[in-house]
């Protein structure tokens, strides 16, 4: 075993977790804002476009992060395919980082609304409205956040994998 | 660990050898999809979701494609909005500051089945989509009554539920009499319809919001509001007993012929509340003395089948508010903004029906010609 010692930036790691906590939280609103009829649903509407928006501001913030500090590589003795998984699904929570917020803006434009953030907050149209396009988007939109989640879910199990059984610093890379 | 075992084995060991933590992370990982599965509602099938109140209104008035599943018969309108500067007392919303503001509309007739006739006891509505000059928009559904048959979506829900046609076309009076036994609102609601004359034409009737909206000011005074448009065309009322004899598209054939002699106007009022006035509860009218403040004029200067003007593919939701006017505690305000949202969504999805209007189209849809949207 080779224990690795290298660290996230600590930039990096507050991202991380703050847009963990982000995700997770949005992923909870909109499952639950669709889901009822209630109070409820104009509340978490009024949470689900601010936070969303941050999320997109956050991760190109994160992207610049990660440009200039390079992760720690992964322990050696790591096997290929854990490699290639981690990498893929890293690359895959970038991607649904920046696509879910993106999708959730152009949806509304396409759908004809005006793309309220908040009260005092519109953002301009960023796809013609047009009803095919709100449906495909719409569609996306709802199929990826449970892509999304499945994807953070494995990730959490890899996660706790590398802290609890291998006990491999990949963990403490991140958390501490 | 050694990488070069199979990974059934490397598991296997890592089990034996970390039971623990392998049971902590399964738990972990169940717990939170788990929690989420609560959270969806996939777990509690007693919530009151859109999509069920969206399936009683199809179940109720039949599924009719790329239409809406309430008010389906409807034409678009174009205007503007001419404000006075009287509303800026009580709202900061830009559209009240005097000048003009741009909107588009629709004149619809209650009800899932976009090609029924007009001459029914139903809602006649006029829906706004009004665009200040900076960009702001507010949107509103109004109804011609001052007042809604239901208070809550539940009671939304049980009233369509009790009034389905059963197999024989006709809604089970049994169910019927049981839902108004129990809903005293309702049957106010009914009476309320047996004695106000109906309007004669989309022209001449008063649209009402019926919420209750919060209007804030610049200040950050709030007040609550409902708001009505008050028709300079005159008044006539349809003899209720001739209903049956109208023509199958008297409402709308007017509406055009009307536009044609000039634009239609009403005025804008905005009622407001004294405290005590019940704010949250649709089937409540508020005293005849509360204040109004007439804030403009609505003028409407075109109407329009609603494949050549934007209307068709507008979602009227009602919580698509200005800075300045705000949701009440209304809990039918969210319920709407929810519902609208799945019927838009679906109808989207099944491509957007042209208006049963435009008699050219009218029998192209019949014949289950889908438009390009
Ligand atoms: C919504 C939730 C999450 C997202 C979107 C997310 C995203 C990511 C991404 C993209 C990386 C790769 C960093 C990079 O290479 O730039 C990463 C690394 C990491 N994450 Fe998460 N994460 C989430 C939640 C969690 C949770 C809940 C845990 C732990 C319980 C966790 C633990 C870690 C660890 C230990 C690493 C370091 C892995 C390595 O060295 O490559 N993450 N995360
Ligand atoms: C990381 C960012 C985001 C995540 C994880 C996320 C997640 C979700 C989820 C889980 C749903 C429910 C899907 C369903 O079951 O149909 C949803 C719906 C929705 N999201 Fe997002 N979202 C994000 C960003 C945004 C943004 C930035 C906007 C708008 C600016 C947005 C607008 C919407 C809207 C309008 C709906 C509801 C559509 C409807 O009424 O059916 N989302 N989102
Ligand atoms: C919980 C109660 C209500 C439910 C579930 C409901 C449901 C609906 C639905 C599904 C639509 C079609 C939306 C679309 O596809 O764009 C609609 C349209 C409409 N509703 Fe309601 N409604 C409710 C209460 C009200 C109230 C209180 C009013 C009057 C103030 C109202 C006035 C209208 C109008 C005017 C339209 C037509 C809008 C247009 O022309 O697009 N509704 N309603």
């Amino acid at each position: 075993m080779n224990p690795h010692t290298e660290h996230f930036v600590l930039p990096a790691r507050l991202l991380h977790w703050t847009m963990a906590l982000m995700i997770i939280a949005m992923l909870f609103i909109g499952a639950a804002m669709v889901s009822t009829v209630s109070t409820a649903h104009s509340t978490l509407v009024a949470w689900h476009r601010p936070i969303g928006s941050a999320i997109l501001l956050l991760v190109l913030l994160r992207i610049v992060v990660r440009l200039r500090h390079p992760p720690p590589a992964l322990p050696s003795d790591i096997p290929a395919w854990q490699r290639h998984a981690a990498r893929l699904s890293h690359w895959l929570l970038y991607a649904l980082m920046i696509a879910m917020p993106l999708i959730g803006w152009a949806m509304l434009a396409a759908g004809g609304y005006p793309v309220q953030i908040f009260s005092t907050l519109r953002l301009p149209p960023i796809a013609p409205h047009d009803l095919h396009l709100y449906t495909v988007l719409h569609r996306l939109h709802t199929y990826l956040a449970y892509l999304f989640l499945l994807t953070v879910l494995m990730h959490l199990a890899a996660a706790m994998f590398h802290g609890l059984i291998r006990k491999d610093g990949v963990f403490r890379s991140m958390a501490s | 660990m050694n990488d070069r075992l199979p990974l059934r084995q490397q598991l296997g060991r890592a089990l034996r050898e970390h039971g623990r933590a392998a049971a902590l992370i399964a738990a972990t990982v169940g717990a939170v999809a788990l929690l989420f599965a609560f959270d969806a509602g996939w777990l509690d099938p007693r919530r009151l979701t859109p999509a069920k109140i969206a399936n009683a209104l199809e179940a109720h008035d039949g599924l009719h494609e790329g239409f809406r599943r309430a008010h389906a018969k409807g034409v678009c309108f174009v205007g503007h909005f001419d404000a006075n500067g009287e509303g800026v007392r009580l709202s900061k919303a830009r559209v009240f500051a005097a000048g003009r503001s741009s909107l588009i509309g629709r004149f619809s007739t209650g009800g899932g089945q976009p090609y029924s006739p007009d001459g029914r006891l139903v809602f006649h509505a006029m829906a706004l989509s009004i665009t200040a000059a900076n960009g702001e928009q507010w949107r509103t559904g109004m109804d011609d009554t001052p007042v809604f048959p239901v208070a809550t979506p539940q009671a939304f829900l049980d009233f369509q539920v009790a009034t389905q046609p059963d197999a024989n076309g006709k809604p089970d009076p049994a169910k019927v009499a049981a839902y108004l036994q129990a809903h005293p609102e309702t049957r106010a609601f009914m009476q309320w319809l047996k004695d106000h004359p109906l309007p004669s034409s989309f022209a001449n009737g008063t649209y009402y919001s019926i919420n209750a909206f919060r209007f804030i000011n610049a200040q950050g005074d709030s007040h609550f509001v409902r708001w009505s448009s008050l028709p300079e065309t005159p008044f006539a009322a349809i003899d209720k007993d001739r209903l049956a004899t109208l023509d199958h598209d008297f409402l709308f054939d007017d509406v055009r012929t009307r536009i044609t002699h000039g634009p239609l106007r009403w005025h804008l009022l905005l009622t407001l509340a004294k405290d005590g006035d019940p704010t949250n509860n649709a089937t409540k009218q508020w005293p005849d003395d509360r204040e109004s403040v007439d804030v403009g004029t609505l003028s409407i200067e075109r109407v329009a089948s609603e494949e050549d003007s934007p209307c068709r593919d507008l979602n009227f939701d009602p919580l698509i508010l200005p800075p300045g006017i705000a949701a009440s505690g209304d809990p039918l305000l969210a319920a709407r903004s929810a519902v609208y949202s799945t019927s838009f969504t679906r109808r989207a999805s099944e491509g957007p029906q042209p208006s049963a209007q435009a008699p050219a189209i009218h029998d192209a849809a019949q014949n289950g010609n889908r438009s390009k949207p």
